[in-house]
């Protein structure tokens, strides 16, 4: 009797649980994970200065102030605004077309002058000191990416290096409108290289591609004639502003 | 009586081997596209929408601050800052983010994003406050969280 059984080995494990067992751990990973992947508006803050720049001496032409009050309402450049016309009125500021006094005054960027600078900024570099080699660095770094703008889009007019929108809320804005303010400038600039890239590329600024190096030069050449420059500034008490 | 006999056997029991295959390729499609949940949230968070938005690709180089009112009533409804597991005060935030920079390489450091996962009600003093506070401590890199609308 005993030898029989040896012979005929330990039989077939019944694997009808098995499909039991599966679900379990499936169930487990259902709940325990998330598969929402995580958006949101990304931004930069400006480190931490001993000494804020000194408000008056600003070019104001060249700041977009945005001020959002507790009760949620726009108050842009000094007039009530429905968030509506945000988009728009970002986009003037950033382009000026009329040439308006009160918009950024924009200068036109021209191949000859970029390299100029350039060898400029070569020769000082050779001719510098250890400590002062990085500045000159950042200068050839600087216009060298000016010249290749230039050849992807041709000459440009270029904002002034101080032009910025500067968003400022009161302590009971709520956070709602403050993103949707942000979504809206965000939206403006955006609207601004999508059809810069498509006159130019053919091709919409969100769709170039970051790895492919061709691309990269574009995106990089799109960000310097329309540059992001939101600004998260010192909150500043509105009560005493007005 | 022979045909009626065939007649009931011609349909037999569907074979149910394969069906721990199949069980386990969903298995496996839902560990490889989701994450585990890294915390238990203790405030209740509605993110605001946004259609100008941008995906945090490297999950491992997010650390978030949640801020919304807190999901127990008996702490009453001011919203509240929580940081990893449990409540927090803004003066804790730069040992979080102590904390954060000393997990990571030091290579990676810089690329940390703080992403700010706030209730969409909550008054931007808080939400200043915290940012304030981000600043000091030199986490410069931030996201406003937001779900996809429009």
């Amino acid at each position: 009797m005993l030898k029989k059984r040896a012979k005929s080995g330990p039989g077939e494990i019944n694997a009808g649980s098995m499909a039991d067992i599966a679900f379990l751990l499936l169930i487990f990973f259902l709940v325990t994970t998330t598969m929402d992947t995580d958006v949101g508006i990304l931004r930069l803050l400006p480190p931490v200065v001993e000494t804020p720049p000194d408000p008056d001496v600003i070019n104001k032409r060249n700041v977009y102030e945005v001020l959002v009050n507790d009760a949620d309402q726009l108050l842009v450049e000094g007039e009530p605004m429905d968030i509506k016309e945000l988009r728009a009125g970002a986009k003037e500021f950033m382009t000026n077309p009329a040439n308006l006094e009160n918009l950024p005054a924009k200068t036109k960027v021209s191949a000859a002058f970029c390299r100029e600078q350039l060898n400029l900024n070569k020769g000082w570099m050779a001719a510098a000191t250890d400590t002062s080699k990085a500045r000159f660095e950042d200068g050839v770094k600087k216009w060298e990416g000016k010249l290749k703008a230039i050849e992807l889009l041709g000459e440009y007019s270029e904002l002034p290096n101080d032009a910025l929108i500067s968003l400022q809320t009161g302590s009971k804005t709520s956070y709602n409108m403050y993103v949707q303010v942000q979504n809206e400038l965000e939206s403006g600039i955006r609207e601004l290289r999508d059809e810069l890239s498509k006159e130019k590329f053919g091709r919409k600024f969100t769709e170039l591609d970051e790895k492919v190096d061709e691309d990269q030069d574009r995106i990089k050449a799109i960000r310097l004639v329309y540059p992001q420059r939101i600004s998260e500034a010192e909150p500043v008490d509105l009560t005493k502003k007005n | 009586m022979s045909r009626f006999k065939e007649k009931k056997g011609s349909t037999p029991a569907i074979s149910t081997a394969s069906l721990p295959d199949i069980i386990f390729m969903l298995l496996f499609f839902f560990m490889v596209t989701t994450v585990m949940r890294e915390v238990d949230l203790k405030v209740k968070v509605v993110l605001p929408e946004a259609n100008e938005v941008a995906k945090l690709e490297d999950k491992a180089l997010v650390d978030y601050l949640y801020i919304g009112p807190p999901a127990d009533k008996a702490r009453g409804t001011e919203p509240l800052l929580q940081l990893n597991d449990d409540f927090a005060t803004l003066s804790e935030i730069d040992a979080f983010v102590v904390a954060g920079n000393e997990r990571r390489d030091e290579v990676l450091r810089g690329k940390i994003t703080r992403s700010l996962k706030v209730d969409k009600d909550t008054y931007m003093k808080f939400v200043t406050d915290v940012k304030q506070e981000l600043r000091k401590s030199n986490a410069l890199k931030i996201n406003y969280s937001t779900s996809r609308g429009r």
